[in-house]
């Protein structure tokens, strides 16, 4: 996997991205001004930054303005208009990184590579980042470096590392532990039986609405985590009357501890455009677009090979297994590193080449998506599911889960067990049977669905990963008794919404700040009753949010306070109502240093 | 009935609440009959002589000698109402707070600026009378507990004359829409 | 255009289709605050001040248009709760010096604040740190008090131009920025038209301000909605 010719070519004082340069690769995205985030991922890979030349060739191509060039790109983790390095470093620092020690690791990286995070080593070789959750939980600690991941991190490993890019090897070259896919579980979809291009096939040979009808029997619900009916999205974009529809893949994959679209992505990238194929049948629709997460660019030439591969056996492109007039193909869309990108709306802004800031809704993508036609949207794990529904049949697949919710889940299990990994589960299975299965004793909390889901107390282990009790996208995280909770998982949550959040509305943007504040106060001790309440009295104002996102970046907070209300309790100051953090003698510091002076405070100040 | 007690004083800021608070016109009798002014720059009483009912503060805190005052004020006082926008949120004095760190600020004002002349020790002013400098500028909420806030640069008179009657008679606070302004 | 009926706060309302909530409300005399929404540019529901319950779901006015039947309500007091907390956040969140702001008085994010009787601060101040740019010869942008409403933004010129003023960075570092190149030969009436855009006191034409005197200040003596609440039918 990897391009190695193009990954050590870059250097950020010889950056070519502009002139002739900039028309080849303006030239392979078609000169279109929707195309951008293509084009500036391309640079920003090759050139390792988009220099202010690029910016103002690209501006006078698509005339636009400058300013709106920069806005797409500050809005993206990965795209930086200062250099990042020969090397790029990209270090995860989701919670679960942080208990398989990942601090620790970045203290090695800064002390041989000489520079602090989020910062370029002087002769511009090394340039180290935080990141927010790069989908390898179960392999922890790890990091990006030129798109390559490097998992299972230890010390030696980084001095190693860090003296291979100072001695200028290729990232290929390495030494280093690639991911691996850690399936523990197979169920229904993972199990590879039969040949998936049955499943076409067998689409192909019933009319569209049958299909659609199939996949409704199936009663299947988004994988995502949000649950909406499949079938039912499908029809509405199928009657939206439009010359054009689109199929998206939402593999932006972005909730911390999911990394189950990954493995499938790598595992059964076949089965997934399969079932993208079949959408597309269904729907009326002849593109398919992979909306990948940046963090996954290792696997791009991988997925391009099969898609190609795919392509010549005619399971893509024009009168697919000679059904006439049955055209459908697929090309991968990367994003540019943000979680928000992730809601559906917001996904159609950033593969339109803009900030991926979410839409108001109505209307729906399935009435207006991406380009203003009807667009479906799934999940990875959705499609896959499709796939399996169609080739195996509507009966097979309600044989597992419940009424409510049919067939399997996958989830992404990490945090404190012994068996980390990627396990296929019926839906049904309760918490107490997770924590088993993968190993987990002395169990504090679980966080089910990542930071936007729910923190479990034992008291409630005994509650199903359904749609009808706990739904979640897959991520499950186990804590551990020996964690701070509110310190080492809600408050890294809390940082993590408010560092994605796209900033658009008022109280996502500024309320989260808030509550991380007063989070602070009672994790210092310094807490009284009032600030429980009041943070519990602030959700409505979350609710108020437009998207996802904004609507539960406080429930980390909010749900811990419901659910470990006695931890709180245990560190709020009682006797009083009112707790001032100010510190006097903090505050004249600065000036006694300047002005030479001694604090003289006196005794009165207590 | 016997009179409130009141104090007041302004810590960082400019007099302006004050000079509202004389602004009430004739009530300034009426003003009389209802409370006995103990420490306050109306009176000039320095110290605290008795525990008081009422204290208003002026004035967010810039320096040591603020924070001892309000702190004062909170020991000394059954209720405290703060008057202004500097009490508020810092007020123009707060400027700073988003601007330059109290290093630059001295360093600009005392040594750098093109108009300092005749500062060829380069000192900034250290005596040990005078007191210490915050690294900003605090509103009085974040320093002791305050009870009610009365916004205005400077408040309306009626904002300040509604307010102490109410809080005097303990009745339900007049707050008609002209009075409540931030500038 | 089709004839509907809603219910905006008990009462019902005969109206047509293709028009927002905010719209019908302020036609019958009912005020729904906003901050984002600014008459002439498409709607972006992006201070959510306008929120209300929409068939049981809280729904921005200003985005939503109406349906037949639909039931709005505009006011609950969960609703006004939301809506003062959004504003107290914005006054937290930024650097608001009122009393030396040239837009005060004139100013919605105030004027929000006095409708809503604000005397109480429950959040801490941010002051962060921002700065004021005065590269562009008629206008400057004083960060400080951009509460990031986005009208400047969606207010172009011409559809096809290319945009002047845009969004920067995300989440708590977002920031407007204004293309100087495009914009070194604005004239006054768009400059003007830019102040004008601005609900708050960030965007300033130079050389200009404190010309009205306190008192006779739109806000000074009529909240912020009472032209609408005045023209009767209120509810």
């Amino acid at each position: 996997m990897g391009n190695k010719q193009s990954l050590n070519s870059r250097s950020h004082n010889k950056c070519s991205c502009n002139g002739d340069d900039l028309e080849l690769i303006l030239g392979k995205y078609n000169n279109d001004p929707k195309r951008l985030m293509d084009v500036l991922i391309h640079i920003q890979t090759q050139c390792g930054c988009i220099s202010d030349l690029a910016v103002k060739d690209i501006a006078e191509a698509f005339n636009m303005s400058k300013v709106d060039v920069v806005q797409t790109i500050s809005f993206y983790h990965f795209l930086s208009q200062e250099p990042r390095g020969e090397y790029t470093v990209y270090l995860n620092d989701s919670a679960v990184a942080k208990m398989k020690g990942r601090d620790k690791i970045a203290q090695v990286f800064e002390k041989v590579a000489g520079t602090k995070f989020g910062s370029v080593s002087k002769d511009g070789k090394i340039g180290l980042f935080n990141t927010s959750c790069i989908g390898m939980n179960d392999q922890e600690p790890s990091a990006i470096i030129n798109r390559r991941v490097f998992t299972n991190l230890t010390e030696v490993d980084v001095e190693r590392i860090v003296k291979s890019m100072k001695e200028g090897l290729d990232v290929n070259d390495i030494k280093g532990r690639d991911p691996v896919p850690n399936i523990l579980l197979k169920g229904p979809i993972l199990k590879n039986e039969g040949n998936i291009t049955d499943a076409l096939k067998k689409a192909i040979s019933i009319s569209p609405d049958e299909v659609i009808e199939e996949v409704k029997q199936s009663k299947l619900r988004g994988r995502g985590g949000a649950g909406f009916p499949t079938a039912l999205k499908w029809r509405t974009c199928r009657d939206t009357k439009s010359e054009k529809r689109y199929i998206f893949c939402n593999a932006d994959e972005g909730e911390p501890g999911t990394f189950k679209d990954r493995v499938i992505l790598t595992e059964r990238p076949r089965l997934l455009f399969t079932g993208m194929t079949i959408a597309g049948y269904a729907v009326g629709s002849d593109e398919g677009i992979l909306y990948l997460r940046f963090e996954y660019k290792f696997m791009e030439q991988y997925l391009e090979n099969i898609l190609s591969k795919m392509r010549k056996d005619g399971s893509l492109g024009k009168n697919i297994l000679g059904k006439k007039g049955f055209n459908f193909d697929i090309r991968i869309q990367f994003g540019g590193g943000a979680y928000v990108c992730g809601e559906e709306s917001a996904l159609l802004e950033s593969a339109e080449g803009k900030r991926g800031e979410p839409r108001d809704k109505p209307p729906y993508p399935v009435v207006k998506g991406y380009l203003q036609h009807p667009t479906v949207v799934n999940n990875v794990e959705t499609l896959c599911c499709v796939a399996r529904i169609i080739q195996k049949g509507v009966k097979w697949y309600c044989s597992v889960g419940t009424k409510d919710s049919t067939g399997s889940k996958l989830l992404s299990i990490s945090g404190d067990c012994k068996r980390p990994g990627v396990y296929e589960i019926a839906c049904g299975t309760t918490i107490n049977d997770v924590n088993k299965m993968v190993g987990a004793e002395d169990v504090q909390a679980v966080q089910v669905g990542g930071p936007s889901g729910v923190c479990v107390a034992p008291i409630d282990f005994d509650h199903k990963l359904a749609y009808e009790d706990l739904a979640t996208g897959g991520s499950i995280i186990i804590i551990g008794n020996k964690r701070d909770l509110l310190k080492d998982i809600v408050l890294n949550f809390t940082e993590f919404f408010l560092e994605e959040s796209c900033g658009s509305c008022v109280p996502c943007r500024a309320m989260t700040n808030q509550y991380k504040k007063k989070l602070e106060k009672i994790i210092r001790g310094n807490g009284v009753a009032k600030d429980l309440e009041q943070m519990l009295s602030w959700e409505k104002v979350m609710k108020a949010n437009r998207c996802g996102l904004g609507q539960t970046a406080a429930n980390p907070i909010t749900c811990s306070i419901r659910n470990f209300r006695e931890l709180y309790e245990s560190k709020l100051k009682t006797a009083t109502d009112f707790v001032s953090e100010f510190d006097l003698e903090a505050a004249v510091q600065e000036y006694c240093k300047t002005a030479n002076r001694i604090p003289n405070l006196g005794g009165d100040h207590e | 009935m016997s009179k409130a007690i009141v104090a007041t004083t302004s810590l960082a800021g400019c007099f302006g609440c004050h000079m509202s608070l004389l602004d009430i016109d004739e009530k300034i009798l009426d003003l009389i009959e209802l409370v006995e002014f103990n420490k306050s720059p109306i009176d000039d009483i320095k110290t605290f002589t008795k525990e008081c009912d009422i204290g208003i503060i002026e004035g967010g805190c810039c320096n040591s000698e603020n924070v001892h005052i309000l702190k004062e004020f909170r020991k000394n006082c059954k209720t405290l109402v703060v008057m202004g926008e500097c009490a508020i949120m810092g007020g123009l004095p707060a400027l700073r707070n988003n601007v330059v760190s109290i290093s630059e600020c001295l360093e600009e004002a005392y040594l750098n600026c093109v108009s300092v002349q005749a500062n060829d020790e380069k000192i900034i002013p250290n005596d040990d009378e005078l007191p210490l400098i915050l690294d900003r500028v605090y509103p009085c909420h974040e320093i002791v507990k305050i009870d009610y806030f009365l916004p205005g640069c400077a408040p309306r008179a009626d904002l300040i004359w509604n307010a102490l009657v109410a809080l005097i008679t303990g009745n339900e606070m007049d707050l008609p829409y002209e009075v409540i302004k931030f500038d | 255009m089709n004839k509907i009926t809603i219910t905006i706060n008990n009462k019902k309302i005969v109206t047509e289709s293709g028009k927002s909530v905010l719209e019908i409300a302020k036609e019958n005399g009912i005020f729904i605050p906003t901050l984002c929404n600014y008459e002439g540019i498409a709607p972006q529901s992006s201070c959510r001040v306008c929120t209300c319950v929409i068939d049981g779901r809280k729904m921005t006015a200003c985005t939503t248009l109406a349906k037949d039947k639909m039931n709005i309500e505009t006011n609950t007091e969960e609703l006004e709760e939301i809506r003062s907390v959004i504003v107290e956040l914005l006054f937290a969140e930024g650097n608001h010096f009122c009393p030396s702001c040239e837009k005060s008085g004139n100013c919605e994010l105030q004027a929000l604040a006095y409708r809503f009787k604000m005397m109480v601060p429950q959040f801490p101040y941010d002051f962060p740190a921002r700065d004021v740019d005065a590269v562009n010869p008629k206008i400057m942008i004083d960060h400080n008090r951009c509460i990031l409403c986005k009208r400047c933004i969606r207010r172009k010129k011409e559809p096809e131009n290319p945009t002047w003023f845009v969004f920067e960075n995300r989440g708590n570092k977002l920031k407007i920025n204004l293309d100087h190149e495009l914009t070194a030969d604005m004239d006054d009436e768009l400059a003007q038209k830019a102040m004008d855009t601005c609900p708050v006191g960030a965007i300033i034409r130079k050389e200009k301000g404190f010309d009205v005197p306190i008192g006779s200040r739109k806000y000074d003596s009529k909240p912020i909605g009472s032209d609408i609440e005045d023209q009767g039918g209120a509810v």
